[in-house]
């Protein structure tokens, strides 16, 4: 920085000049008001709210009454409620098959979409499309491919002469129904990312691999996905986050049932909070949640040095 | 395996898949043009015989009022976040104050809280203000945490050459005018990817109108979509003309700014 601060006297010759960083009075004052709409809207929408939810989660407010603070009541109750600890398995049952699923075809269709070929941008565009279409809209056509009798699914599986299940209203069906949707919207998201990845690795290292005999698929372990591994573990932390608070999809397709079967935990959340009148249990819950999900990505983070890779 | 006859069978897979991909959409538009009766036919037909445009009519005399809530929030919620988040990108970004890196540091950690955690207290503040059953909850919360698109254009006003600015200076602009004429035009590609994905947020939103609004009349489209569900139950053929009606606008956007889109996904926390 070339300019000096006019009421800093220059320092006598041959004292090392004064190193740490100097702000004009201007600098302060627009730096703080530039951003002040933005510190304003963290404290009042994000980090006080955040602490209102800490404190509701220790009382039985209603949403109408005043709260009355009553300990630890609503952590205490939730291993013996039922509803508590089927949510918990079912929302484990979503995120074991979403996660794996939706980064493994996210990245088949990444390798698929690699590289200069005639037409790509429409395959591009075809995988990626569901992404960006409302959830709801998803649901509903979802919803009437499952139909059990007039759905285009068991329509096509009659003409080869499978009886197709009940999808959404059988309570083993409904969950995988649940999860397949999930993915197919989904899978958009990491295929971007991963294919960013792919156009990052060095051609020369590939063909390195080629010239000393590597088959295809000896490539793909051993050079490509070491080299994908920082997209792969950016994708399994955001995507387990996401599959913990998948909410549209059950809003709109099964509301929960057939008989609890994919009542995942944001759903039972939400219904404590808006449709039985429990704000503080449902604040204990995602009090829960979030405690939950910093345990997951810390434990992803404290992992990652066994498998992922930067050069 | 030569290399064509690979090439073959990788188009082969890709077709099949892209297929696969699009056909719910395809099925929804296809059902929107059927009349009742061919809904329900058995095993299903997939093209409607005799296309009728007579559905869209129907349908749009039921959704103007959400289609205006669905548009005023999402202008709303672009025009607000990117004003708001420029700002601040700048500022962190290019000006040098006392607490700047703190206030940055405040910002990161933010994005990591969960929306569900915020969302039951924001619930109540809304209740005590009177904000319950008005839009305002829909925009100016959002509007006014812009983390992620802070942080995208803060990345890019950084690369800005430092001349630029100096000769704005010289020339006796304001801090303000610097940012406003010389700088955003700068970073235009990283403002097309911020406001596309607020636009998406905001046009796709299920969760926010569901807790906020109760009267029908101030409801946003994917809400009303919902309502239908339960009104047109039988009528299919009228309900996927809506849901038709709701994703059409983001299938223009997206097919206009793919590129602006994508770039901002992938910049989404993978660049330091």
């Amino acid at each position: 920085m070339a300019v000096q601060a006019p009421w800093r006297t220059p320092a006598p010759p041959g004292t090392a000049a004064p190193t740490r960083p100097r702000w004009t009075r201007r600098q302060v004052v627009e730096g703080w008001v530039f951003i002040l709409p933005v510190v304003v809207g963290i404290l009042a929408f994000q980090l006080v709210p955040v602490l209102v939810s800490v404190y509701a989660s220790f009382t039985n407010w209603t949403g109408l009454s005043s709260p009355r603070f009553i300990g630890l009541g609503n952590y205490l109750r939730m291993p013996s409620d039922p509803l508590f600890v089927s949510t918990v398995v079912n929302t484990l049952y979503f995120s074991i098959g979403y996660i794996p699923l939706s980064i493994v075809i996210g990245l088949v269709l990444a390798l698929l979409c690699h590289g200069k070929l005639r037409g790509m941008r429409v395959f591009r565009t075809a995988f990626f499309v569901p992404y960006v279409v409302n959830i709801v809209a998803v649901s509903l056509v979802w919803f009437w491919f499952y139909a059990p009798t007039q759905g285009v699914i068991n329509g096509m599986l009659s003409t080869v002469g499978v009886q197709g299940p009940e999808w959404l209203t059988d309570p083993v069906w409904a969950m995988p129904a649940v999860i397949l949707v999930s993915v197919w919207q989904g899978v958009g998201y990491p295929m971007i990312v991963l294919l960013g990845g792919l156009q990052g690795i060095p051609t020369s290292l590939v063909e390195a691999a080629t010239i000393d005999g590597a088959s295809p698929l000896r490539r793909l372990w051993s050079v490509t996905l070491p080299l994908l591994s920082p997209q792969l573990f950016f994708l399994t932390i955001t995507q387990t986050i996401a599959s913990f608070q998948i909410f549209g999809i059950i809003f709109v397709m099964t509301e929960g049932g057939p008989a609890g079967a994919t009542t995942v935990y944001i759903y039972y959340l939400y219904q404590n909070a808006f449709a039985f009148g429990r704000m503080g249990y449902a604040s204990a819950l995602a009090m829960v949640l979030f405690a939950f999900i910093g345990l997951i990505t810390f434990i992803q983070w404290r992992l990652q040095r066994r498998w992922v890779f930067y050069d | 395996m030569t290399a064509a006859t690979t090439r073959v069978l990788r188009y082969a897979v890709m077709t099949v898949l892209a297929l696969l991909f699009v056909l719910p959409l395809v099925w929804m538009i296809s059902t929107s043009l059927k009349t009742e009766a061919q809904t329900l036919v058995v095993p299903p037909t997939f093209w409607p015989t005799d296309p009728q445009w007579a559905n869209y009519v129907a349908v749009w005399s039921l959704i103007p009022q959400f289609l205006y809530n669905s548009v005023k929030l999402a202008v709303l919620n672009v025009v607000g976040l990117l004003f708001v988040a420029s700002l601040a990108g700048y500022a962190f970004g290019r000006i040098n104050f006392p607490g700047r890196d703190l206030a940055f540091a405040l910002l990161l950690a933010s994005a990591i809280l969960p929306g569900i955690v915020y969302l039951l207290p924001q619930y109540l503040l809304f209740l005590d203000i009177g904000w319950i059953d008005t839009h305002y909850p829909l925009w100016v919360p959002r509007v006014l945490t812009p983390v992620i698109g802070t942080f995208l254009l803060r990345q890019s006003f950084r690369t800005i050459p430092q001349e630029l600015e100096d000769a704005a200076r010289l020339d006796g602009c304001s801090t303000f005018q610097i940012y406003w004429r010389v700088m955003l035009p700068q970073v235009k590609p990283a403002l097309a990817a911020v406001g596309i994905l607020t636009f998406l947020e905001s046009w796709n939103d299920l969760f926010g109108p569901l807790i906020f609004l109760n009267s029908e009349h101030l409801q946003t489209l994917p809400v009303a979509l919902a309502l239908f569900q339960g009104e047109f139950f039988t009528q299919l053929n009228l309900l996927m003309a809506a849901a038709t009606v709701s994703v059409v606008p983001v299938l223009v956007l997206f097919f206009a700014a793919q590129r602006y889109f994508i770039q901002g996904i992938t910049m989404d926390g993978l660049k330091g």
